[in-house]
């Protein structure tokens, strides 16, 4: 990649910011060189991204009809699936899937919801509502 | 001494970069990368991100900072914490001392993190060189950014501890013994060397070349209906995730420049023209996988791969010769 060939089209992705890449400038040395993106990664980002996103929009229509609760689509909207919150939380995966049931969730304790609320970086007020 | 920031394309040979800068060994990003032999590749099936297939174009975490130990006459300490708030305090306690210190850490606990990079990626590499005795804030030395950024304490305790794959533990490393010039021409020609045995050698068919060739039938083979997550997947573990561009080959390529002049072998020189035509290879793969994320061309899974199959043809002719040079 020549200097001159360095993407400076912009990325959403990057939020403004500048990204150091290495290209091989005029004098034929290669060096840092600052890129405002490249529509290829924001491509791929955005397929990522929306893909998380359509997750959680996903779940919070289920949590409106009553299909599921409002743990499931705080974890989606955290980023994380069942796995990454049995592990970030401590709670069996059968456990969590248990609480995904709109009535089994109603009767968790205080403890039980702060414990998600924790590894959700949320309050329990929050968690309690999916929005 | 004052701490100076500057930006890298990739956290840890950044973080090293800066570090070994910090205490008299001025070494670049590309040096610090290339000296450590952490240009590899591996398409690791089993491990699953989001429920795709880990592809990484380096060795893995913490390679970069343990395999400068030896090199540079350097001694690093690492240390990892079951309790939080022990993290914490030990971090203010080094600070307080005048260290500057490495840490890992997940980037979807940092809030100076743009949104749509916070994924849950746990081995974000980052320095800490102050904390702002007024706010309570940390002051960071993150290297994909281009100025220092401040973190809360909470944030950063968070990140710190995060769970999942790769999971830091609360890790920080910083040096016990200072590093020394090294004499290049015995610790390059053995970090080339390390590299070549790594892409040509290794007896698993998911490092290496081979691994390159592995990742080609993957794709091949995919369905349509997962086949463009995989391929957005790939690409950006090349593109997104601070490599510098074609998943490192250009990092390394200039390191191979620098490594040209200390030893005075031009035929280095040679070889890093040759791993920049093939990053711009790699990118062109990365161009083509996002045209038909989009649509924007015809989604054929094994042109993908056919291209794959020829990188890896010359990736393996490339570290061939690059074993003849070392």
């Amino acid at each position: 990649m020549l200097e001159s060939e360095v993407p400076q089209e912009g990325n959403v992705t990057l939020g403004g910011h500048r990204k150091a890449v290495y290209a091989r400038g005029a004098d034929g040395k290669i060096q840092i060189v600052q890129s405002a993106g490249w529509e290829v990664e924001e491509i791929v980002t955005r397929q990522a991204v929306d893909d998380l996103n359509q997750l959680a929009a996903n779940a919070l229509q289920r949590v409106a009809s009553g299909e599921t609760s409002a743990l499931e689509y705080h974890m989606h909207k955290a980023r994380m699936d069942v796995p990454l919150l049995s592990q970030t939380s401590g709670v069996w995966q059968w456990r969590i899937r248990r609480h995904f049931q709109p009535a089994v969730f109603a009767g968790l304790s205080t403890t039980q919801l702060q414990r998600y609320a924790d590894a959700l970086g949320l309050t329990v007020d929050q968690l309690k509502q999916a929005k | 001494m004052e701490f100076q920031h500057s930006q890298a394309s990739h956290c840890e040979s950044g973080v090293m970069s800066a570090m070994l800068r910090h205490h008299g060994l001025p070494i670049s990003e590309p040096m610090a990368f290339g000296l450590s032999s952490a240009m590899s590749f591996a398409y690791l099936p089993i491990v699953k991100i989001n429920g795709l297939p880990l592809v990484a174009y380096r060795m893995p975490p913490k390679a970069i900072i343990k395999g400068l130990q030896k090199p540079l006459g350097l001694k690093m300490r690492f240390e990892t914490f079951r309790d939080p708030q022990a993290g914490t305090r030990r971090l203010d306690e080094l600070l307080a001392r005048g260290e500057i210190v490495g840490m890992q850490t997940s980037v979807f606990w940092l809030p100076y993190m743009p949104e749509d990079l916070r994924f849950h990626f746990n081995a974000h590499n980052v320095l800490a060189f102050g904390r702002d005795t007024a706010s309570g804030e940390y002051q960071l030395s993150d290297p994909v950014f281009e100025t220092p950024v401040t973190c809360p304490a909470d944030a950063l305790q968070r990140a710190r501890f995060a769970k999942g794959m790769l999971a830091p533990k609360g890790l920080l490393y910083y040096a016990t013994a200072k590093p020394s010039l090294p004499d290049w021409a015995v610790v390059i020609p053995k970090a080339l060397k390390k590299t070549t045995r790594i892409m040509l050698d290794t007896p698993l068919p998911i490092i290496g070349v081979r691994g390159i060739r592995r990742l080609a039938n993957a794709i091949e083979r995919l369905q349509p209906a997962q086949a463009k997550m995989f391929i957005g997947q790939v690409v950006r573990m090349q593109e997104e995730i601070g490599t510098g561009g074609g998943g490192f080959r250009f990092i390394y390529a200039s390191f191979l420049q620098e490594a040209a002049d200390l030893l005075a072998r031009p035929r280095l020189n040679e070889l890093s023209e040759a791993l920049v035509d093939i990053g711009d290879e790699w990118r062109e793969f990365a161009l083509s996988a996002a045209r038909m994320i989009r649509d924007r061309e015809p989604l054929v899974t094994p042109a993908l791969a056919d291209k794959l199959r020829l990188i890896a043809d010359h990736e393996q002719t490339f570290y061939r010769d690059l074993r003849r040079a070392a």
